[in-house]
């Protein structure tokens, strides 16, 4: 009784928390692009557009749903649903953190352990591609058509070298279940390299880690490699005939895709929420020094405001910022926060990456596409895999 | 609990799979064999075949089926024309099916009157550790022989797939 | 009681079994006839796994790893086959695709 009770409270939290990095992840990418084209972004709602989510939130609910009249209705409907729930699904095996005590309850900071972790995301994983493929079809619309079959010859193609990038590291660690897979890659090599596969011996798992970047910006289908949707080809690709919610569910999927994909990275090659500094060199420090510093800077701008009403919500910015690194002091929730902290920043690292990308560099052609698969990303993840588990062998 | 998860999924097994059968659209008897095949991936669960689980889904779901519904959605493939039936099919279809049904199940029934019942949790020396090490050990030999077989598969896909170069 | 008997999930796959038999004789769309057969071998894979349960080894998951192999590579080459025969008959139906007969 009392592990359902905590069970269930820890699944309200992390969907809460999950649902509100998805909406704010997508203002994040629109200011990051935004300034990387020198513009603005989304700015007039709440102070530097802060509120643009639930403006976006609000506008799709109340928008009219149309359903069109040539659509197969049934599969119409169903494809956004298959689409977010299975990109839903593989949080429930991300472990955020260590074990933590809070008011006499221990428990981890994931939502299950299974002991097939790994294949259950890639399986999840896998089932996505069901609501975009049945999405192009089921729209009755050429261009749909195309981009769902551009998806599931994509997706299937590079499924291959994600899985092969994915059994390396594993061959390392031993182990399916995501949370030993963190635990193994505990301590510091030479007392300084942290003892992430991608540093760990006998091979590091550098290009697993490249190669697993690639077809993960492929898996989601992101710029370069987003022909399932290239405005310029197929209009919208296989969400052109879709409105209102049911286009926010496919956008919701692909952000959670993407969540997803970035904590599986941090997971798997950049060692969960292990600080990246041993502790006797003030790792301990980083997170509370971040905090404080943005505060620094979120008061300086109120006290010299570039605009009127910054005076007023720069300092209170400021704040909550002050108020998080203050909580670094408590000794005991110290303990529960930072694993938490580094976890987030690695993920939120892999993430602006994505967005970084998307704002750099241009779209490929699809023959390119699926020889990139098939000529380099395979034979190279392919001669990885061989090589780590032979030196695995060896020693 | 268990009788309870077996039936709702064995339900939604043959419910699926009767779909499989029944609907005259391609896409429909597809989605009802993932359907199935999903309902098996459980069932295997509650067997203790958490590995293999999983590899339903990422094989047969995953990869197997989105080919099919790629090959079909690349060939625009319609509703399948109704035929007139060969009288055979017409009067001994269903009686035949139940037939062959009925003689299954009576063997099934008779060869093992006293079977165990299936506990969840029973059985779990079937994780990947165990697989893996009899899957290279005791079936090396069947191992090899299947990925060549693989081998000649791709091969052979690519050879016929391929458009005649004039 | 807990628990279903093993005898249970045999019979599921009977089921299971019976009616990819009857997808294979009475569907006309070669794919449909092809997907009948995925759900037969499914069918088998049922039993290979209830029977590796009853005597507790894993033999059983073993050949059902096999099996989805097998079907895997008999996908990839059947809708090759598939995909050849639609491009040179323009037709999926079975009836219609006759020339070895004669």
């Amino acid at each position: 009784m009392e592990f359902i009770i905590i069970t269930l409270i820890k699944l309200g939290v992390v969907m809460a928390v999950f649902m509100t990095t998805l909406a704010y992840l997508q203002w994040v990418e629109r200011k990051v692009i935004a300034h990387i084209q020198l513009r603005m972004g989304p700015s007039r709602v709440g102070p530097h557009g802060l509120l643009q989510p639930l403006a976006d939130v609000l506008k799709l609910i109340t928008k009219e749903g149309v359903v069109p009249p040539h659509v197969n209705k049934l599969y119409y409907l169903l494809a956004p649903f298959v689409a977010v729930t299975f990109a839903l699904l593989a949080i429930s095996v991300i472990p955020f953190g260590d074990e933590v005590e809070i008011a006499g309850y221990r428990t981890w900071l994931q939502l299950t352990d299974i002991n097939v972790g790994v294949l259950f995301i890639l399986a999840a994983s896998s089932m996505g591609v069901y609501g975009i493929a049945l999405a192009g079809w089921a729209s009755n619309n050429k261009y749909s058509l195309l981009g769902g079959l551009r998806s599931s010859a994509q997706m299937i193609s590079y499924e291959l070298p994600f899985t092969l990038a994915v059994a390396s590291p594993l061959l390392l660690v031993n182990t399916l279940s995501l949370r030993e897979i963190v635990r193994a890659q505990e301590g510091f090599l030479f007392g300084f390299l942290p003892n992430w596969t991608i540093f760990q011996g006998p091979f590091p798992q550098i290009i697993a880690f490249v190669v697993f970047l690639i077809a993960v910006f492929a898996e989601t289908n992101r710029i370069p490699f987003d022909l399932p949707e290239a405005e310029t080809e197929l209009v919208a690709g296989f969400h052109t005939e879709y409105s209102s919610m049911k286009f926010a569910a496919f956008f919701m999927a692909e952000y959670a895709n993407m969540v997803t994909a970035a904590s599986l990275v941090t997971i798997l090659f950049l060692g969960g929420w292990h600080p990246p500094l041993p502790r006797e060199w003030g790792s301990d420090f980083i997170a509370p020094l971040i905090f404080l510093g943005g505060a620094a800077i979120c008061f300086y701008h109120g006290l010299n405001p570039a605009r009127r009403l910054d005076r007023y919500t720069l300092p209170v910015a400021g704040l909550v910022f002050a108020g998080i690194g203050g909580v670094f002091a408590f000794p005991a929730w110290k303990d529960a926060l930072l694993p938490v902290f580094w976890f987030c920043a690695k993920t939120g690292l892999i993430l602006f990456l994505f967005i970084w990308v998307r704002g750099t560099l241009p779209r490929f052609r699809f023959d390119q596409l699926m020889g990139f698969a098939w000529k380099f990303l395979f034979p190279v993840a392919m001669a990885n895999l061989l090589l780590t588990s032979l030196l695995v062998a060896l020693t | 609990m268990d009788v309870f998860l077996f039936f709702l999924f064995a339900a939604i097994a043959v419910i699926c799979a009767v779909n499989v059968v029944v609907q005259t659209h391609p896409i429909s008897s597809a989605l009802s064999l993932v359907g199935v095949m999903g309902a098996l991936a459980v069932l295997y669960l509650l067997l203790g075949g958490e590995f293999i689980a999983m590899a339903q889904v990422i094989v047969y779901a995953g990869a197997i089926m989105v080919l099919f519904i790629f090959v079909i959605m690349l060939l625009n493939a319609g509703e399948e024309s109704k035929q007139s039936k060969s009288l055979v099919a017409q009067f001994l279809g269903i009686p035949g099916f139940f037939a062959l049904l009925v003689v299954l199940a009576f063997g099934i029934l008779r060869l093992f009157p006293n079977a165990p019942r299936v506990r969840f949790g029973e059985f779990t020396s079937a994780g990947a550790e165990e697989l893996g090490r009899s899957l290279f050990t005791q079936y090396l030999l069947p191992f090899e022989v299947v990925t060549v077989l693989i081998l000649i598969a791709i091969v052979g896909a690519i050879v016929l797939a391929r458009k005649e170069m004039d | 009681m807990q628990g279903v008997p093993l005898s249970w999930y045999l019979i599921l796959s009977a089921i299971l079994f019976a009616l990819g038999v009857a997808g294979f004789l009475f569907r006309r769309s070669i794919i449909t006839v092809f997907m009948s057969i995925e759900l037969m071998l499914n069918a088998v894979n049922l039993s290979f796994v209830a029977f590796s349960y009853q005597f507790k080894q894993v033999d059983g998951h073993l050949f059902t790893f096999f099996v989805m192999v097998v079907a895997a590579a008999e996908a990839a080459v059947g809708l090759a086959i598939i995909l050849t025969v639609f491009r040179n008959r323009a037709t999926l139906n079975i009836d219609e695709i006759n020339s070895l007969k004669y």
